[in-house]
């Protein structure tokens, strides 16, 4: 859900070979850095968390946006915990991809020049403190449906890093919604910020789970390869299914007039979000994405200086203990 | 007695905590940010202990919250260093250093102090406190004996910050302890990893004033408050 849109590889290699690795897969072992893999994989691998770990370093910026005007010490405390962890959890993402043989600056390069995506969620601009609620309620909540089945995705490094992921996840939905809670139960212009939040918020956080799996042709492979668990349909559902009570509990409205529970089905009716917008979005056209890859493209050029002198100053020191042996 | 040190405490830790909080998602490297924040973090929890001691000794009701958000800046009573802005990596981690090296002296001074309290909070943050000057004193020396370019603007960071130190050890009635008496101790350390650093002390030791006795902030602070205070006096019957 942070990987949107992931390109699977087609693949040319030994079908014995491709048959053991995919017996091995179906037996539910884990792929390690070192084992036989097609390239196919190892590259759709490499989109798939690669755009990941963007997503998490994108993703500081539109809560980072609130951290100097967070209204209490204690919410500043807690969103700059958050916005860390996020880093961190791009540390991670960065470090399994590097198992596959790309480097971190490499998958940096790539984000800026735009061979590579982050999610589209983080393309929108968080205008209220309500925000901060919306974001951790909605998106992570929309996250943390797509990465507790990633726990057990085929490759080893990516399984394990979700897993230290989604501990830290379910917290910052609970923050999330916690800020909610404040805000529906305060004044009325915090109970207005709410709902604006939730208006604003609801359909690019369907977008997350990526368009219809009837048009989503890399599906398939992926989910052979155990790198897709659950369909993309499957998880909005359940996502909507979650949030809908969440929404009912806190007095808030879901803009959708659609929106009705179908017994039949054992869950409610929906309407699609605009996917016209999340193409655009994914072409860069989201409000605020000039903004975000702007951001980045600073950090890295204003950082340069200071990587090159990390770098000679740790050479510098190799030296005179290289000199002293 | 001691609110007006407490206050002092307080105040710089916090509007440290802000500036350095500017740095999120922004930092030369994934590790400089988690390490950033890292420190924000450990600052706005200073910050609640020594302004929610300061609140209660006070006796009139305001919490730790009351005081950072409802202030004016003239009653603000942090170092003028604290309130200058982060400018590039380099200012920010020298601006760091200088306070950390600082900081340090006053906590493990202030650990002794008679004062349970007072001792207990110094105690509790000398412990972060050594960590953030450990950290920011390799990077100073990293980056002075980096590049050339690097030399330079971590001397030009020196020399641009450099007339603030004077301020941290003035003698003032309102500090919980002489300050005087800690300078041997930061120039020590100073001087040591300047040395290192391929950096050079400036001649001057010309200091700007007022921060600490709020006579006389920087243009800065006014800002730092407009966008740290902005939702709670906007909204002052909000709950958060």
């Amino acid at each position: 859900m942070y990987a949107q849109m992931i390109k699977s590889e087609a693949t040319k290699e030994d079908p014995v070979k491709l048959a053991a690795f995919q017996a091995r897969i179906d037996a539910g072992e884990k792929i390690e850095p070192k084992d036989w893999m097609p390239e196919g994989y190892r590259k759709t691998l490499i989109r798939q968390i690669g755009q990941h770990a963007h997503s998490e370093i994108v993703g500081q910026l539109p809560e980072g946006n609130w951290i100097t005007r967070a209204p209490s010490l204690e919410r500043k405390a807690i969103l700059l915990a958050k916005v860390q962890d996020e880093a961190g959890h791009g540390l991670y993402l960065y470090c399994a991809a590097e198992t596959l043989g790309v480097s971190r600056d490499e998958l940096t390069e790539m984000l800026l020049d735009g061979q590579m995506k982050y999610s589209s969620i983080f393309s929108y601009p968080t205008l209220t403190w309500a925000d901060m609620g919306a974001v951790g309620w909605l998106v992570d909540g929309a996250a943390i449906l797509n990465q507790v089945p990633l726990q057990r995705t085929s490759y080893g490094p990516y399984a394990r890093a979700m897993v230290r992921i989604c501990k830290e996840e379910s917290f910052h939905q609970r923050q999330g919604f916690d800020i909610m809670m404040k805000m529906v139960n305060g004044t009325a212009a915090q109970k207005h910020m709410a709902q604006d939040a939730l208006n604003r918020l609801w359909y690019p956080s369907l977008m997350m789970f990526g368009p219809s799996d009837a048009e989503s042709v890399h599906s398939e492979q992926s989910m052979r390869w155990k790198i897709k668990i659950n369909s993309n349909d499957e998880l909005r559902q359940k996502f909507v299914d979650q949030t809908v009570p969440q929404a009912e509990y806190l007095g808030l409205t879901i803009p959708d007039e659609n929106l009705a529970w179908n017994d039949d089905k054992g869950g409610y009716d929906f309407s699609q979000p605009d996917w016209s917008e999340f193409f655009d979005v994914l072409k860069g056209n989201g409000p605020a994405s000039v903004e975000r890859i702007e951001a980045r493209q600073t950090a890295w050029d204003d950082g340069a200086w200071v990587r090159e002198a990390r770098m000679a100053h740790a050479a510098k020191k190799q030296a005179t203990t290289l000199a002293a042996e | 007695m001691s609110v007006a040190g407490l206050i002092r405490m307080g105040d710089s830790t916090l509007v440290l905590g802000q500036r350095v909080s500017e740095w999120c998602g922004h930092a030369p490297a994934l590790e400089e940010d988690i390490a950033l924040a890292n420190t924000a973090l450990d600052l706005i929890g200073q910050t609640q202990l020594w302004l929610g001691l300061a609140g209660e000794r006070e006796g009139q009701g305001q919490d730790a919250d009351a005081l950072a958000y409802r202030r004016d800046p003239w009653d603000f009573r942090n170092l003028l260093l604290v309130e200058q802005p982060n400018r590039d990596f380099g200012v920010t981690m020298m601006r760091q250093f200088l306070f950390d090296t600082w900081h340090l002296e006053v906590l493990r001074t202030l650990a002794q102090h008679p004062d349970a309290e007072i001792s207990a909070i110094a105690q509790k943050s000398a412990k972060e406190v050594t960590y953030h000057r450990e950290r920011s004193t390799d990077m100073v020396i990293a980056l002075g004996d980096g590049t050339e370019e690097s030399q330079q603007r971590m001397q030009s960071a020196l020399v641009r910050l450099y007339p603030y130190v004077g301020e941290m050890f003035t003698i003032d009635p309102d500090d919980l302890i002489d300050m005087a008496t800690l300078r041997p101790g930061f120039d020590a350390h100073l001087t040591a990893t300047l040395d290192k650093a391929t950096l050079t002390r400036p001649a001057s030791e010309f200091a700007h004033q007022g921060g600490k006795t709020g006579a006389r902030h920087s243009e800065h602070l006014g800002h730092i408050l407009a966008t740290m205070q902005s939702l709670p006096r906007s909204y002052p019957d909000a709950k958060w």
